[in-house]
């Protein structure tokens, strides 16, 4: 066992509380997954590790150590655990874990890694527990350790008849040391992993039971929210609150400084309007009606060189001074687009297959900041005392906004308690809990329990957007229409958002990539996918020209490349396996039966590798009234093991709407730093009408380690509807949104 | 201030509060009934969708003086166990992600269904399309709708 995965298996006392804080009544209620309450509080659970909490009566509770932000975690990664204790699912107890270091690593959402990494921890664990439940069986008893087996949560002697559940044995079993190498399942013998269950809280959600952490609530808790700089680029400079406070209900306006000056920050502390203005109140209605009556000061802000420290890695980053306008960023990119870039992969002699070329295909692609939308606005509860700090809500690393809030409190760790409310959506956003901070000293400051909530307009304003990208691409086609020289040149608003290695890297003999940034005070932040959300659109929309300026069919191009990439691989350091690549475009080519159809329909074809897994996609649309209207997406999917098939789909059919509505309406412009869209009738989201009409998601069956679903399915859906608007309209589409320009 | 007797999910609740506040605010703040959900307070996203005397509205951007003698129906007040027959079809379908803004369309989903009880794709989109889901679960939604339609 790792260093790592050993510090899941500290084994504390028998008694764990968990679950309480101030009343609030969502945190505390035993229901099975089967949903019979199976207890009240409160209850004494031997703790066999991290995970497994198994009570004498029987109670087995399993802990979800990571947020659930609608990516199914909560019910999946105790499936996992399950399978290996060898439990009924429906009768376990499932508990969403607070931040808890000592017991749990990553305790993140983020890179749609949560299953891929928690795999084998979640097995271990599942299995050692089940061990030491054998072992204290076989010590009660009297009898061999190998004759002791189990089923669905119960332990058996066979030889003897006897046998005994697991809360018989478990005060026994948390006694017992941790064994090591626990073996685990084979694939085969997997009874709930592969089984689709329903996701463990949507009773509560379709009676509408509190459990977001805008639904929090407590004895005497105050209203808060925030008023922030109107544009990027200004800070604080006064604010007159007189009206304001005049105001039924209100109870205090103060700024508040959400990062000391000195501090070093790290990779997900933001930069953005570091001094916003709090009102305090009694009512969210008091408080939004008090937040117009005030008058704010702001001035420009100066130029900042901030210090970074990313894993021990220093960096400064550079955020200029000035109100910038959309129109100037453009400029910008073709400004840098001209000059050379940081080489970050070069193979073989790209300006002679340029200069040898019977055909250079060249083309430029550009895409706009975009915000993130979750349905939930951004919010957080605080009470923070002299003596400890208790937060409650919805985000996605808690871990690192952690550090940050102990700093700005000058508060130990130890006193700082973060609980983890489900979260109405993440996509990236809410790893950047700048919110929580505010909260807390929002309570420190008015010294009574707080929660603080964002208004769509502050939630869409506030930064953190997805950068501004711009690439161009160039091809170079021999006599005979093979590709002998590919070079992309990537940049981005403030991020790069180049992977030199990915595909199609590795499968041309004459490959350049670089890449380039422009300093921005438009702050950014991770947005599901990052920096693949616009590389596949863009990289697979090109390769689909390549391929039909080749005169080849562009599925028929790609199995090409990815052929050479694994007979013949170009250079080393290739990010992806073709093999595993290749298998999903046979996968969707069969399932969407595109030989027999491409000539009639208007599909277009698309495929990415990020996030460890493999997505392909055909797209079938016609052009209906002057809109494009998608009659259907088949997708075909290699994330491994599939752990919960119907959640894995759930997952991969959001991802292909989100993304259709991303390419076809998503943007968010500036004019004088001030952000042009502030709430859904100026920002458009997809809606019901809008979404495609079917989708088909199929998995590559497979017994690999299982990879992430959060993500993969999103990048390349992008290009899968450009390269079908072609098809349907003759043109080709450069700049997203796509609707604007179709 | 003004006092009001609201009906809601077939109870009398009295409430003291301004007469601009919305009855999606009566209801989180005041009445601690937080299954509406608050979106975009514009009438623009769904997720406080309530229904009026059976008709879905949007709670954000209705004061709690209009309501006069209407009665309220919050998705708590569809059913407690989840026995409303959207509700079982949401369950059956898997439908939700994150989950946030699935009340407010199984209200909207609800009064559709009262209206029109064997809704076409067509009446499902023209009657679903006030509310956003950002997971993107339209799909899912519109096959649950078809679901409870025939039960
Ligand atoms: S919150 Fe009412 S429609 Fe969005
Ligand atoms: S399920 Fe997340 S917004 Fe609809």
């Amino acid at each position: 066992m790792s260093n790592q995965n050993r510090r899941s298996f500290l084994k504390a006392s028998a008694l764990s509380g968990g679950g309480f804080m101030l009343g609030i009544s969502f945190l505390s209620n035993y229901e099975a997954v089967g949903k019979k309450v199976v207890a009240n509080l409160p209850l004494d659970f031997n703790e066999l590790n991290g995970f497994v909490k198994i009570t004498a009566d029987n109670i087995i509770k399993i802990m979800s150590p990571n947020p659930e932000g609608g990516q199914g975690v909560k019910t999946s990664m105790p499936m996992i655990v399950a399978e290996e204790l060898d439990v009924d699912f429906s009768k376990i107890v499932i508990e969403q874990a607070d931040l808890d270091t000592k017991h749990f690593t990553r305790q993140f959402i983020g890179g749609s890694q949560a299953i891929h990494q928690g795999w084998k921890p979640l097995r271990v664990a599942g299995a050692t527990a089940r061990e030491m439940l054998r072992l204290a069986a076989a010590k009660t008893w009297n009898v061999p350790l190998e004759e002791i087996s189990t089923e669905s949560g119960v332990l058996y002697h066979k030889k003897s008849g006897k046998s005994a559940n697991y809360g018989e044995m478990a005060t026994a079993a948390a006694q017992i040391p941790v064994p090591k190498d626990v073996k685990l399942k084979e694939v085969k013998d997997f009874k709930i992993i592969g089984k689709s269950k329903r996701n463990v809280d949507l009773e509560k959600i379709v009676t509408g039971k509190p459990l977001f952490g805008i639904d929090t609530r407590t004895d005497g808790m105050l209203i808060a929210m925030i008023v922030h700089p109107p544009a990027m680029g200004l800070k604080f400079k006064a604010v007159n609150a007189a009206n304001a406070l005049k105001m039924k209900g209100i109870k205090a306006v103060f700024p508040i400084k959400i990062f000391n000056d000195d501090y070093e920050k790290t990779f997900f502390d933001t930069n953005q309007f570091n001094e916003v203005v709090a009102v305090v109140g009694n009512s969210t209605w008091e408080v939004m009606q008090a937040k117009k009556a005030l008058k704010i000061d702001w001035q420009e802000a100066e130029t900042l060189a901030e210090k970074r420290n990313i894993n021990s890695r220093k960096m400064t980053q550079n955020i200029p001074s000035g109100l910038e306008n959309s129109a100037d960023h453009t400029a910008k990119f073709a400004e840098m687009m001209a000059k050379p870039g940081n080489v970050r992969r070069k193979d073989g002699d790209v300006e002679a297959a340029f200069k040898n070329a019977a055909k250079v295909i060249e083309r430029t692609y550009n895409a706009p900041f975009l915000v993130h939308n979750c349905m939930e606005p951004m919010n957080f509860f605080a009470h923070v005392t002299e003596e400890k700090a208790e937060l409650l809500g919805p985000l996605q690393k808690p871990e690192f906004t952690e550090q940050a809030l102990s700093a700005r409190l000058s508060m130990p760790l130890e006193k700082i308690d973060i609980k983890m409310t489900r979260l109405g959506g993440g996509f990236g956003r809410r790893s950047y809990a700048h919110w929580m901070i505010e909260a807390a000293l929002i309570s420190q400051k008015v010294k009574a329990p707080v929660k603080l909530i964002y208004t769509r307009e502050d939630d869409m304003t506030a930064g953190i957007c997805r950068p501004s990208y711009s690439a161009k691409y160039r091809a170079a086609l021999d006599a005979n229409n093979n590709l002998i020289g590919f070079h992309v040149k990537a940049g981005g608003m403030p991020q790069s958002p180049l992977s030199p290695n990915r595909f199609p890297a590795g499968t041309i003999d004459n490959y350049l990539a670089e890449d380039f940034t422009i300093d921005t005070n438009i702050t950014v932040g991770s947005y599901r996918a990052p920096h693949s959300n616009f590389m596949a659109a863009v990289e697979q929309s090109f390769l689909d020209e390549v391929a039909e300026s080749a005169g080849k069919d562009p599925i028929a191009f790609r199995l090409e490349l990815l052929k050479r990439a694994k007979e013949n691989p170009v250079g080393k350091n290739n990010d992806y396996q073709p093999d595993r690549f290749a298998k999903v475009l046979e996968l969707v080519k069969e399932k969407s039966n595109w030989e027999n159809t491409k000539g009639s329909k208007k599909l277009g074809f698309s495929a990415y590798f990020c996030h460890d897994s493999y997505a392909a996609h055909v797209l079938d649309l016609e052009i209906k009234d002057g809109s494009p209207q998608i009659n259907k997406v088949w997708c075909a999917i290699d994330c491994g093991i599939v752990v919960n098939p119907i959640a894995a789909k759930n997952m991969a059919e959001g991802g292909i709407v989100d993304a259709v509505g991303a390419s076809m309406f998503a943007k968010m412009s500036f004019t004088k730093g001030v952000p042009e869209s502030n709430n859904f009738h100026n920002y458009r989201m997809i809606r019901h009408n809008e979404a495609p009409k079917a989708i088909e998601i199929h998995f590559v069956e497979s017994s690999e380690d299982p990879t992430g679903m959060g993500e993969p399915a999103y990048p390349p859906v992008y290009a899968a509807l450009a390269n079908a608007l072609y098809k349907a309209t003759g043109k080709r589409l450069y700049n997203q949104p796509f609707g604007e320009n179709i | 201030m003004a006092k009001y007797n609201l009906k809601i999910n077939g109870k009398t609740r009295a409430v003291d509060v301004d007469p601009s506040t919305p009855i999606l605010w009566v209801l989180r703040d005041h009445l601690n009934m937080p299954g509406t959900k608050f979106g975009c307070g514009m009438a623009m996203c769904g997720a406080c969708t309530v229904h009026l005397d059976g008709n879905a509205v949007r709670s954000c951007s209705m004061p709690v003086s209009a309501v006069g003698k209407m009665a309220i129906t919050t998705i708590e007040g569809l059913s407690e166990n989840a026995a409303h027959p959207v509700q079982k079809a949401w369950l059956e379908h898997d439908v939700a992600q994150c989950g946030y803004c699935q009340g407010g369309q199984i209200m909207s989903a609800a009064a559709l269904l009262k209206s029109n009880p064997n809704p076409t794709d067509e009446d499902i989109d023209a009657a679903m399309s006030g509310n956003i889901c950002r997971c993107g679960t339209y799909l899912r939604i519109k096959e649950a709708i078809k679901t409870a339609a025939k039960n």
